[in-house]
């Protein structure tokens, strides 16, 4: 697949998937780097009081972005799945766009280590960091 | 009466409502089962719109990290004595298999250790209807003290 068809292909599935519309989340990208953004939305609350961003939602988002960024850069056809992830929770996330790039570690024969990064009106006050596992085999093939 | 269990019994009470507090846990169609010292189980029903990729129908994976924060910081409310407010440090998950399409997804977060700054957790997300896992999760939540709180001094954390 040719870097433009993987774009291609991308942008499809960020289009089509539900979740991602539940969610907000746009990306904007520009020949083999994406950041991800997420406009802030009262449901993306997760806690009226402090008028913070969920940490699930937050996560959701470092998870596609770290995905995306993955899939971009890999030679496979199928998405990536996740293995595991640890996300860094740094400052709470206030009721603002949030904005997300990846940066992949290692790409593997089977798997790839990516790590993200999260943050608001300022890029060198990070809201949180994610550091993730990716299968990037087919699904049905043995490993 | 203990101080954990008043706030046990004003978290029960609230049980029902205390989602309605959180817009992204309603988003998600969250909702909380049951509640003791240190554990809290919560559920959510599959839907369409928590489906990463509408050919396969399986539910994101951000979705089990939502579910799994959330009880995460309710277990750790539900371990303390003094009611303080929570925020996640951090959060590990590991992906056993993907959610089936279709099946309602359950977890459960249990406080195993808290200290005067930091509490601890392990959390589980499952098919009840399978018994399946779906993903394991441990995760550190800060304590903080409300504002204008008075209680005892602080002292540095050992």
């Amino acid at each position: 697949m040719t870097e433009p068809d993987r774009r291609a292909k991308l942008t499809r599935f960020l289009a089509a998937s539900p979740f991602v519309k539940t969610l907000g989340m746009a990306c904007d990208i520009k020949g083999d780097e994406m950041t991800a953004i997420l406009p802030f939305d009262e449901k993306l609350i997760g806690s009226t009081a402090l008028r913070a961003l969920h940490g699930g939602a937050i996560g959701s988002f470092l998870e596609l972005t770290a995905m995306s960024q993955v899939y971009l850069l890999s030679e496979i056809d199928t998405l990536p799945r996740p293995i595991n992830l640890t996300i860094d929770y740094l400052r709470s996330a206030r009721a603002e766009p949030l904005y997300a790039r990846a940066q992949i570690t290692k790409m593997g024969r089977r798997i790839a280590n990516v790590r993200c990064e999260a943050w608001q009106s300022h890029r060198d006050k990070p809201v949180a960091s994610l550091h993730a596992h990716f299968l990037i085999t087919a699904p049905d093939t043995p490993s | 009466m203990s101080d954990n269990q008043k706030i046990l019994d004003t978290m029960r009470e609230n049980m029902v409502n205390v989602i309605s507090l959180v817009p992204w846990a309603q988003e998600i169609g969250m909702q909380v089962s049951s509640i003791e010292r240190g554990k809290v189980s919560g559920q959510l029903v599959w839907s369409e719109h928590l489906v990463a990729d509408p050919a396969t129908g399986i539910v994101h994976g951000g979705v089990i990290t939502s579910l799994l924060d959330n009880l995460g910081g309710m277990a750790v409310v539900s371990a303390l004595d003094n009611f303080r407010t929570t925020a996640t440090l951090d959060l590990r998950i590991d992906y056993m298999r993907p959610a089936a399409k279709g099946l309602d997804i359950a977890a459960t977060a249990e406080c195993y250790h808290v200290t005067k700054t930091v509490a601890f957790i392990n959390a589980r997300a499952f098919h009840p209807a399978t018994d399946k896992i779906i993903a394991s999760a441990s995760g550190a939540f800060a304590l903080n003290t409300p504002k204008g709180w008075t209680g005892s001094k602080r002292t540095a954390a050992t």
